[in-house]
């Protein structure tokens, strides 16, 4: 029905190259989410470990990259330290490490928080994010380590748990990023 | 094929747990084949239908009873 004027002609042009745009990013983006891990307290890990084991079980691919304090979330349980020199080791103290000793953000009450949290949890049959990590493994979700923060803390893959990916970088980890439709900073 | 294959009983678990439940039995079952899941997780109500949305999978049936939560879900992939 067009009549022909040239702000139609535009008009359309315009509309096109949106539809064309828009099918373009639907081809780019995987049916896939990634997760940057960079927080390790107890209420931050917590959600990521829900969403990723939801993804999962939803059909998603999923990828979390655990970076920074979020790394010490992959540290096996009964490693207390990591580190290579006295820093490093020192840090490593300071932070609760593995899941397992995790804290919360706030409302921590030297350990009375996650106490009570896991508690409650359990009462209501919530699994714990130790419980969700291995889930998660189980399900095919990509735990992913970082390789900076590896050097940097002084973190060597036999103080981590079984059934990680290899460290990637940030580069590797944009490109996790880039082909998904959902991406996340946690 | 309308008939219930397989019935998942994931009552008494809270999010995400009946999904991974879900999940988990859907993997024996056939493509097109329906399967139960019972639940009384208040978050199944928008979870379950959101899931399906998400998976690609059928919600056939959603009912509800005395806070017992019944889907009928048709497997959609292999």
């Amino acid at each position: 029905m067009s009549t022909g004027t040239a702000t139609d002609t535009t008009e359309l042009k315009e509309l096109i190259d949106q539809a064309l745009a828009e099918r373009e990013d639907g081809i780019n983006k995987k049916n896939k989410i990634t997760i940057i891990a960079w927080d390790g307290h107890l209420d931050r890990v917590w959600p990521t470990l829900i969403l990723s084991t939801t993804a999962a079980a939803s059909g998603m691919e999923v990828s979390v990259f655990f970076t920074f304090w979020g790394l010490f979330a992959l540290v096996r349980p009964e490693k207390r330290t990591t580190g290579r020199e006295w820093m490093t080791k020192a840090l490593s103290v300071l932070n609760p490490g593995a899941l397992k000793r995790a804290k919360l953000s706030r409302y921590n009450f030297a350990g009375m928080g996650p106490w009570m949290l896991g508690k409650v949890a359990e009462d209501y049959k919530t699994p714990h994010p130790t419980e969700l990590l291995e889930m998660a493994r189980d399900m095919g979700v990509r735990l992913i380590p970082c390789q900076m923060t590896m050097d940097l803390m002084g973190v060597k893959k036999e103080d981590l748990i079984d059934g990680l990916e290899e460290p990637i970088g940030a580069a590797t980890a944009l490109l996790e990023m880039k082909e998904s439709a959902i991406q996340l900073f946690i | 094929m309308d008939v219930i294959t397989t019935t998942v009983d994931a009552r008494g678990q809270s999010c995400p747990g009946p999904l991974v439940t879900l999940y988990r039995a859907l993997k024996d079952v056939r493509q097109g084949d329906l399967l139960e899941l019972l639940c009384t997780d208040p978050g199944a109500r928008s979870d379950v239908p959101s899931w399906a949305k998400l998976s690609g999978n059928e919600l056939v049936e959603a009912t509800e009873d005395d806070g017992l939560l019944r889907y009928v879900i048709r497997k959609a992939r292999a």
